[in-house]
This record gives C-alpha cells, sequence and structure tokens, in this order.
C-alpha cells in the first residue's frame, strides 16, 4: 500500500529528512516527501502535525533545520519566499493575501509590475495579460473589477491567477483552498487543479476535507507530531485508511442513541415560515419551518449561502427585517436584541471563533464569563468569587486543557479555543444552544471532544441547533437533519433516512426549484 | 533560567514608566536642589490633576477602541458656562429676568453640559456609524465654537461670585486643603473610582471586551452601543470637571483654554500603557503617564529649558514609550505561543 519516498524522474521535488526545530519544540522530524510531477500531492494530518511548516519550508518562507531539499538531481535550498518562486514554487495561503481595495489586474500585478520608461506602468500589458489569464482560468472577471467586490471562489482563482503570470510555474502549494467556497466553486477549483496538473504544474494541497482528497489526490502523505506517517497512492487507499493514519487508532466520531422516540417528548422550540428578504429581491430564507424537541440535536445542512447562519441570525435578534414566528415553549417571541435573546436561554456559538467568538486581549477565565457576567453582578459590583468557582466548573465539565484561567487566549491551541467558545454560551445557562460550524478549523481529536461535549449537554436536556457543511459530521451527531437549499428547506430527515446521497441531493434541490432561466 | 530571564524582563517592561518616573525625579532632583521640595510637588500634583483627570477619560475611550478629540474643546466650553453663569447669571429673555445659580448648582448644570457633548459624540459614533476621530473632531469644534460664542471670544474674569446673590465660593476648586491642591484631590477621587469601576464591575468588563473585540462582545450579549455612549458621556464629564478646576484656579474663564490638552491625554493614556489598538489599559498606569508628563514640564521649566526644547523631548518620550510598548506585545505574543506549543501533547 505505502510507496517508497525516493527522489526519481517522475518527482519534481524531493524532501529528503527534513527537520524544523523551534526553541522548545520539533515541528518537524526527519520528514520525507515527494512532489510527483503533474500530480496533486495532499499533505494531511491534524492542527500542528507540521503539514503548515514543511509547506512553509518547500515555499521558502520559512527554512528547515536539518534535511535537503532536491528538484529533480540539483539540491536546493530557498532563503526567502522569493527564491523559491524562482524555482518555479508558488504558494496560496489559506487567508487570501490580496489587495480587496485594488482591481484585479493590479492585484495580479502586484509587485511584479512591468514598467514604462523609468516609473510608468505599463498598464495596457497588464490589462491584457490579466484577460488572457482570466480566461485560461475559465473565469473572464473584468480587469477592472475591485477584488473586494467578487466572491471569495472568484477571488480564489485571482490568487491561482497571480501564480500564473510567470510561465515557469512547477509547484502550487494550496493551503485548504476550498474552506470557504461553495460546492459549485469547489468542483471548479477542481476542474482547473486538474488542467494545471495536466499541463505538468504539481499541486500540493492542504485540505481538511476528507471527501475532497479522495475526489482530487493523486498521492497522499500524513503526517503526525511532525513525524512522518505513511504515503500512499490515493487509488489504493480508503478514508477511514486516512483517519486511522491521522489520529493513530481506529477513531470515529461518538453516535446518537437512535432508539428515542422524539415524538413523546415537549417541544421546546418552533419555527414557523422564517423568511428574511434579500438586498435587491429574492429570499435568504423562504418560509422555513421546524421543531425543536427537548433534549434533541438538530443539523442544519447545506451549501454556503444556503441560508444556514441567517436561521441562526434571525433566531439571536441579528435579523430585525425576518418575518415568520419564533416560539419558545408555546409562547411566540418578540425578538428584540441579542441580548435580550440570551436572557431568554438562548446561546449562540457563531462560525468564525477568532473574529466573532473570542476577545484576544482578555483572559481564557473572562472569555468564557463574558457572556454571562451580568448574572455575577450584585448592584454594579461583580461578585468575583462566584464568577471563579462557574469558570472552574465549566472548565472542569467540557475539559479544557487549561494550566491557569488567567492566562491569555491565544496561548490556547485551535480546539480549547473552540471549547472555551462553547463554554462561554454554556455559561449563560441556556435552553437552546445556536451551533455554527462548531468542529471547523480543528483537529479531528478536538472535533470528538466537541461532539462529546454537545453530547453531553443535549443528553442533560438542552437542546442544540447545529450548522455543519461535513456529511460525516453532522450524520453522527444529529438526532435529525433538515436541509436548506438555496433559502428553501429541501429535506428533513431522521434515523435511517439520513444518507449521504439523500443530504447532497436536497442540498442542491432549492437551486433547481423556480430559479431555472 | 530562559523563562526566568524573560519574566524578570516582563516585570520591568510593565514597570517600565515608574521606572521612567523614579529616573525622572531622581535626574530633575539632582539638575536642581530645590525640586524635590513640598512646593514644587504640589504644584506638580496642581498640574498634572489637569491632565491626569481628561486622561482617565481618555483611558476608557481608547480601551474601547475609540478617541476623543473633544474633551480639550470641552475644558473650555465648561469653564465659559460656568464662569458665564457666574458673572452673569442666565437671562431668559421672554420672562425678562436673569437667574443666578449657586456654586453646587453652577457645577452640576456645567457638568450636564459636558455629558451633553459626551452623548452627542455616542450617538454620533454608535448610531450614525461615523469614525470617532471624525465624529469627535467635529464636535471639538462644534464646543469650540460654543465656547467663542458664549462671550464673543471675551474672558469672564469676576469668578468671585456675588454675596447678595448667593454664588460665592467657586474658587474652592482652586484652592488647598491642607496645603493640597483641591484639584489633585478631585484626581485621586476620580482615579479611584474610575479604576474600581473598571476592574471590579460588569461595566468595566464590558468596556475591555468592545475594544478586544467589539462583534465577539456584541455576539455575547454585550450592549455595545449603550456602553459606549456612557464611555464618551464619562470622558466629557471629566473633560467638564478640568474646565471647572481651570477657571477656579485662574478665577477666570476663557474660551480658548484647553486647546490642544486632548493631546497631553492622550499621551498620558499611551505613556501608561493604553493600547491604541484598544482592549488594554489601566487607570495606574494612565496617572503614571500623566505624570511623566507633568515632570518632564515641570522640572525643565525649572532647569531652565526653552518650551521649545521641551515639546520636542515630550515628542520623543512618547515615541520612544509606544515603540517599547510595541515590543512588548510582541514579547507577550512570543509567551502566550511558547505556552501553546508546551501545553501540546
Amino acid at each position: 500500500m505505502a510507496v517508497n519516498i525516493t527522489n526519481g524522474p517522475d518527482v519534481c521535488l524531493h524532501a529528503e529528512k527534513i527537520s524544523k526545530i523551534y526553541p522548545g519544540t520539533k515541528a518537524l522530524d526527519e520528514v520525507s516527501f515527494n512532489v510527483y510531477k503533474g500530480k496533486v500531492n495532499v499533505l494531511i494530518g491534524e492542527n500542528g502535525a507540521g503539514k503548515s511548516t514543511l509547506m512553509k519550508i518547500i515555499a521558502g518562507i520559512e527554512q528547515e533545520s536539518e534535511g535537503e531539499l532536491f528538484m529533480g538531481e540539483e539540491k536546493v535550498h530557498f532563503d526567502d519566499v522569493t527564491e523559491a518562486r524562482e524555482h518555479g514554487i508558488g504558494i496560496i495561503h489559506q487567508e487570501l493575501n490580496l489587495f480587496p481595495n485594488l482591481a484585479v489586474y493590479q492585484n495580479i500585478f502586484m509587485a511584479k509590475e512591468r514598467k514604462k520608461g523609468t516609473v510608468g506602468l505599463d498598464n495596457e500589458y497588464h490589462i491584457k495579460e490579466t484577460k488572457r489569464i482570466m480566461e485560461k482560468l475559465q473565469h473572464p472577471i473584468d480587469p477592472y473589477t475591485i477584488v473586494g467586490d467578487l466572491r471569495v471562489g472568484q477571488q480564489q482563482m485571482i490568487e491561482i491567477a497571480r501564480n500564473l503570470v510567470q510561465d515557469d510555474l512547477k509547484i502550487l502549494i494550496m493551503d485548504e483552498p476550498t474552506s470557504s467556497l461553495s460546492e459549485q466553486e469547489v468542483q471548479v477549483l477542481f476542474k482547473i487543479m486538474r488542467e494545471l496538473t495536466a499541463e505538468g504544474i504539481s499541486i500540493v494541497y492542504i485540505s481538511h476535507r476528507l471527501e475532497e482528497i479522495m475526489q482530487i489526490g493523486d498521492y497522499v502523505t500524513v503526517l503526525r507530531d511532525g513525524k512522518l506517517v505513511d504515503s500512499a497512492a490515493v487509488k489504493d487507499i480508503d478514508i477511514s485508511w486516512i483517519v486511522q493514519k491521522m489520529v493513530g487508532k481506529g477513531k470515529s466520531y461518538p453516535k446518537r442513541a437512535g432508539n428515542i422516540d422524539w415524538s413523546k417528548r415537549e417541544t421546546v422550540l418552533e419555527v414557523k415560515d422564517l423568511s428574511l428578504p434579500k438586498k435587491g429581491g429574492g429570499w435568504l430564507l423562504d418560509k422555513v419551518s421546524f421543531q425543536l424537541k427537548k433534549g434533541e440535536i438538530l443539523g442544519i445542512y447545506g451549501l454556503m449561502g444556503a441560508g444556514r447562519t441567517e436561521i441562526f441570525e434571525c433566531i439571536m435578534g441579528l435579523r430585525p427585517e425576518h418575518t415568520g414566528e419564533v416560539i419558545l415553549n408555546g409562547e411566540t417571541l418578540k425578538i428584540n436584541s441579542i441580548t435580550e435573546q440570551i436572557d431568554r436561554g438562548f446561546a449562540l456559538i457563531p462560525e468564525d471563533r477568532q473574529r466573532e467568538g473570542l476577545v484576544q486581549t482578555m483572559d481564557i477565565g473572562k472569555n468564557l464569563s463574558l457572556s454571562s457576567l451580568k448574572n455575577y453582578a450584585k448592584g454594579i459590583f461583580l461578585k468575583s468569587n462566584e464568577e471563579e468557582s462557574n469558570i472552574d466548573k465549566i472548565i472542569d465539565e467540557i475539559h479544557i486543557k487549561v494550566a491557569d484561567k488567567r492566562l491569555p487566549i491565544l496561548s490556547l491551541s485551535g480546539g480549547n479555543q473552540q471549547k472555551v467558545v462553547i463554554g462561554k454560551g454554556i455559561m449563560t445557562n441556556p435552553k437552546i444552544l445556536l451551533l455554527d460550524e462548531p468542529s471547523r478549523g480543528i483537529d479531528i481529536g478536538a472535533k470528538t471532544d466537541v461532539f462529546e461535549i454537545m453530547n453531553h449537554f443535549a443528553d442533560a436536556g438542552l437542546s442544540l441547533l447545529v450548522v455543519s457543511s461535513e456529511l460525516e459530521e453532522i450524520k453522527s451527531i444529529a438526532d435529525r437533519i433538515i436541509v436548506l437549499s438555496n433559502g428553501i428547506k429541501t429535506a428533513e430527515l431522521a434515523g435511517d433516512e439520513i444518507t449521504e446521497d439523500r443530504l447532497v441531493m436536497a442540498s442542491y434541490e432549492g437551486h433547481n426549484s423556480g430559479k431555472k432561466n | 533560567m530562559f523563562k526566568d530571564k524573560t519574566s524578570l524582563m516582563m516585570t520591568l517592561l510593565k514597570g517600565r514608566t515608574l521606572i521612567v518616573l523614579v529616573l525622572l525625579l531622581i535626574f530633575f532632583s539632582v539638575a536642581n536642589d530645590n525640586f524635590l521640595s513640598t512646593n514644587t510637588l504640589l504644584l506638580l500634583a496642581k498640574h498634572v490633576a489637569l491632565y491626569g483627570i481628561l486622561a482617565i477619560g481618555m483611558t476608557y475611550v481608547i480601551i474601547t477602541g475609540g478617541i476623543d478629540l473633544s474633551v480639550g474643546a470641552v475644558v473650555g466650553l465648561a469653564g465659559m458656562i460656568a464662569g458665564g453663569m457666574i458673572q452673569n447669571g442666565v437671562t431668559l429673555q421672554f420672562a425678562g429676568v436673569t437667574l443666578y445659580f449657586s456654586v453646587p448648582m453652577v457645577v452640576i448644570l456645567t457638568i450636564v453640559v459636558g455629558a451633553f457633548i459626551g452623548w452627542l459624540n455616542g450617538i454620533i459614533i454608535t448610531k450614525f456609524g461615523v469614525a470617532p476621530f471624525i465624529a469627535t473632531l467635529g464636535t471639538m469644534y462644534i464646543a469650540r465654537g460654543w465656547a467663542m460664542l458664549h462671550s464673543n471670544g471675551a474672558t469672564y474674569s469676576s469668578l468671585a461670585g456675588n454675596e447678595a446673590l448667593g454664588n460665592t465660593g467657586f474658587s474652592f476648586f482652586g484652592s488647598r486643603i491642607a496645603e493640597i491642591p483641591v484639584g489633585a484631590l478631585i484626581l485621586v477621587v476620580i482615579a479611584i473610582i474610575a479604576h474600581i469601576l473598571l476592574k471590579k464591575t460588569v461595566f468595566g468588563w464590558h468596556i475591555f471586551a468592545i475594544g478586544g473585540n467589539e462583534k465577539a462582545a456584541k455576539l455575547s450579549g454585550v450592549k455595545v452601543d449603550k456602553v459606549k455612549i456612557l464611555v464618551y458621556i464619562f470622558s466629557a464629564v471629566c473633560a467638564a470637571i478640568v474646565g471647572l478646576i481651570t477657571a477656579s484656579q485662574l478665577e477666570a474663564a476663557h474660551p480658548a483654554t484647553g486647546e490642544t490638552w486632548e493631546m497631553n491625554a492622550i499621551a498620558a493614556a499611551v505613556l501608561g500603557g493604553t493600547s491604541m489598538a484598544g482592549g488594554i489599559g489601566t487607570i495606574g498606569g494612565t496617572i503614571v503617564g500623566a505624570f511623566v508628563i507633568g515632570v518632564i514640564s515641570d522640572g525643565m521649566v525649572m532647569c531652565g529649558v526653552s518650551e521649545f526644547w521641551q515639546m520636542i523631548i515630550k515628542g520623543l518620550v512618547i515615541i520612544l514609550a509606544v515603540i517599547i510598548d510595541q515590543f512588548q506585545r510582541n514579547m507577550e505574543a512570543k509567551m502566550a505561543l511558547q505556552a501553546r506549543n508546551e501545553s501540546k501533547d
């Protein structure tokens, strides 16, 4: 099954026993890696496994402490990105490095400008080339368009285009390029990746989405704790092989017990005909209705932009323009503000941990108690003792790994940061927990923890609404799943009805009905 | 070993403003024998009280991630409002009477006017989404213009009041109690209240949360707009109090009083470790920062350094302080990352 990692004629770049030592830690430990010519070479591992470090070394952002890089027979070493680029190596970071305030052609030729005379810019050439490259990428975007106005998927294409400006591209490194793309955009990206490889360009591809790897990958290399675990041709393996190699043992997500008769449980939340108008016509949500039982985990599946996050925003009072009814324990709510909704027993775990979940300047403890501070107030003063003991309790209950709760929040790993955001919601003593992509950007071990937390609180009588775009995850964590597509509820599945096929089918249905030109 | 060294360095870095203050005091006491006398220090306290109080309000605003450029103008306006009420009373045209208020009433009305400017700042910033820099730049001109209009640019110079009108006693704020300037006592009281409010109350922590990550604060249920409006009101009230103290000390109210004082307030806050990016700052630090600025000004005056050189030196000190501040933050970020790597299994 495994392939030998040695240099050969079909290898574009060969890394031989690369180590990277940071003060106190060894991020990479004698890792060998092959980039095969004209292939999609997948690098996978949990967060902190060392894949980013390896990539950065190949791209010249960081330098190896030990080991050697070969391109063909030639031994190479890159002191910076420019040197790597001279060898035909380009990189697209997970966070796009674009200038949203500038036009497409300016972005593409930034720092690669062609001059006219001594100071003038040869914009005629820039625009002509931009058109040529964008057509090659099958995204004929007007070169004058401001990049900030483009969709994320289109912006991704601009990033790729930047790397194609020079003709000598040999290796393109892509760090989780699909994490913010819609399913259609992913397919377009894959098509373009195939075309690039057909031209002989090698791609190094990093992703957390295992299904994608099976679809697009040619070779896969698994890293764990800075060490090379295994390497194989994708045609020889399956998803469970990858998962097993990544986590080290045959670990899977905790499953929900399937033997509960939900019809006998009381309904905690009922949403009726929830609609949300779209700017410039149409609907972000179109008469969506559902019920949530006590102790139930209801999954909301759908593509990007299907209206999943919008449901949460309406319930939390962030979208005052919505129509329809939200009924909590038989009482129709008049939704005014998020503060009021939190008081009523709703808690939101937002999708973007860094931007919406954490206050980076505050310590771990204060991040946990932020939402529930007023519960510890006596007059205007805080009762610190009660606050402290509740913080300790939640840290213990959801197993947040902290040395000292007064440490800065950024001293925690991504998974533990996510647990803090969840803990903050739990500390408000909610009846209903709304989780938006709770496992995004955390490694498999932490994902399992997060799902166990969700199960734990569901068993304790909390009702949970969870949005996820990963099929495997939502299948195992949810008791029932509703599917949104284009703002319309297209399916409601429970028990054995939940299959990947039906979920995926339903997630496209909303686009077909009534929207054909 | 390495760890001990870093933590020692961090302690030094964190206490740097205080260390600088002590060094400055030593330097000036060597340079001028009279510097460490009670009289000089009391005078220093009197000066520092003014930017100290302004800087406390400014610290609140900066922690939320904002800025308040209007405080200097509010100082001027407050002096004019109070001065006008004492000297000329308030004439009600329609009734043909002129009302004179007692000093406590004058103080309250002046603070209300200050609070109004602060409320205006808060509303413009939160409800209309104007950047704090621009909003308070606008109200700075408005408040200054209002102050000028109040007397057509003239100075109110008879603030002693009149027994018959029952409005004497305004000079109290410029006087001394047991040798200590009343202004300095007010600074102490405001500093203690401001510190407790910031550290021990929900309101205080909400201020930190907003400055650290406004979006996360909002989604956590923090009433962002309300907190911000209160913070700008607090800053303007501090400025109004400074206006009252200044007018009382000078026994005169001039509409141009307080010009560029907002800059001293910002400088004191920044010297004290308040982050212009928001989310970080302490009242203690700000007070030390205000004293550093005060010691530099007074000390150099006593040593006969020209005012022009004073400005250059003040500028250098502020820039240096911020450079060290960046260095400290980088180091803290590195330590956090290190802790994160170490905790990894």
